[in-house]
């Protein structure tokens, strides 16, 4: 049983104050997959795949993801268990943790964090439709929805 | 003559020395010995080592190799071994050593406690390496410990694959200072201290290392100053 406090159930909305971008906030533990066409901010504890292909993924000093994570960037500031693929790059901040292997074309590692596993480094790879998306999608727009598809019950509050 | 006009400059324009680490790494000048000041207040030096140069000489020309750095990961490191065309392997080493054993030196000898402790940060598959950079990470085992984990490196070092080891001092000591090593370049580490450890029992002289190392084909010493050993062993 979780001891997290209360918060509407599996609630994922856009958090204006980081322009646009969704958010899983402390207070939320998500298991299953999440697919997501825009940013996502991860304070909570997410199991199972995150898959952002063309943004960026930020876990939060209280995030804990056990999944795997495909995304353009990845910025952890938490903990990370699982493998990560960051088409762009990869910033592991102070403090955070990170055990899995990595396929990114940069990685930015601060002395503190601590990171267990291997760094294979691959050239980015050009994509004019993605960088396309993402002009489209600095100008204002309905923010694009957060799939999380949870098995039963397994979104807690 | 490039080099002394350079710090000269330095010292004229009021220029931190650690910048001219930087201005070294990157003109790939190699100055001699010199201390400096990083951002985060930990004193570097840094100095020639010849067990690097021998490391990654024998890696020349070869690309897609995989190495494991037993010091945790660090930019510098990362940058370099990803930069000549290798996969890049990190492991805290010391800090699992740590959050293992404590400061109970008895429980080295507790064969489940090593187990353990070798299923956390070695576990990896046979003959899965070419290079490992254990750096000084084996100076602070008792010597059943020790000798376990030079086991285990052996069992995931590929068949001619390198281990590149540091010993500060061959005498007994009640603690050792324990340092954090970035590669600067082929042949340079900046070396920063970060505390002090209980020391290991076992005494590193080369005799010791020699025992320590048998199983593998060889193993080469350098003698630097401050008592340092380098060691490279060859599986």
């Amino acid at each position: 049983m979780s001891s997290m406090s209360s918060m509407p159930m599996g609630r994922i909305e856009p958090d204006s104050s980081r322009g646009g971008s969704a958010t899983i906030g402390k207070a939320v533990k998500i298991a299953g997959q999440i697919f997501s066409r825009e940013d996502l901010y991860v304070d909570g504890d997410v199991e199972g795949t995150v898959e952002l292909m063309d943004h960026k993924l930020t876990i939060g000093p209280n995030g804990k993801v056990h999944a795997g994570v495909k995304a353009r960037e990845v910025v952890a500031l938490g903990v990370i268990q699982g493998n990560v693929e960051a088409s762009e790059r990869i910033e592991i901040r102070k403090d955070a943790k990170l055990v899995g292997d990595i396929k990114t074309a940069r990685i930015v590692i601060e002395d503190g964090a601590y990171f267990k596993g291997s760094i294979d480094i691959v050239k980015a790879e050009p994509k004019p439709a993605a960088n396309q998306a993402r002009q489209q999608s600095a100008a204002p727009a309905p923010p694009a929805p957060v799939v999380a598809t949870a098995g039963a019950g397994d979104t807690k509050r | 003559m490039v080099l002394l006009s350079d710090r000269l400059k330095s010292i004229l324009r009021g220029r931190p020395l650690y910048e001219e680490a930087g201005l070294s790494a990157n003109g790939g000048h190699h100055l001699p010995h010199f201390v400096s000041k990083p951002a985060g207040g930990a004193v570097l030096e840094s100095r020639q080592s010849r067990g690097l140069d021998q490391f990654f000489g024998s890696f020349r020309d070869q690309i897609g190799l995989s190495i494991l750095d037993l010091g945790g990961a660090c930019q510098e490191n990362v940058n370099f071994i990803t930069s000549l065309g290798h996969k890049f392997y990190s492991e805290d080493f010391l800090r699992i050593f740590h959050e293992t054993f404590g400061e109970d030196r008895a429980d080295q000898s507790n064969s489940g406690r090593i187990d353990y402790f070798l299923r956390q940060s070695l576990e990896y598959p046979d003959e899965h390496f070419d290079g490992v950079l254990a750096w000084d990470a084996l100076e602070y085992m008792e010597p059943a410990l020790l000798s376990a984990t030079a086991d285990q490196l052996l069992r995931i070092l590929k068949p001619k694959g390198y281990l590149l080891a540091i010993f500060h001092s061959a005498e007994r000591k009640q603690t050792s200072p324990c340092y954090s090593f970035r590669i600067q370049d082929l042949r340079t580490l900046q070396v920063s201290r970060c505390g002090e450890r209980a020391a290991s029992h076992q005494l590193f002289n080369n005799r010791g290392l020699e025992k320590l190392f048998h199983k593998f084909e060889s193993v080469k010493f350098f003698l630097a100053r401050d008592s340092l050993r380098e060691v490279i062993v060859r599986k």
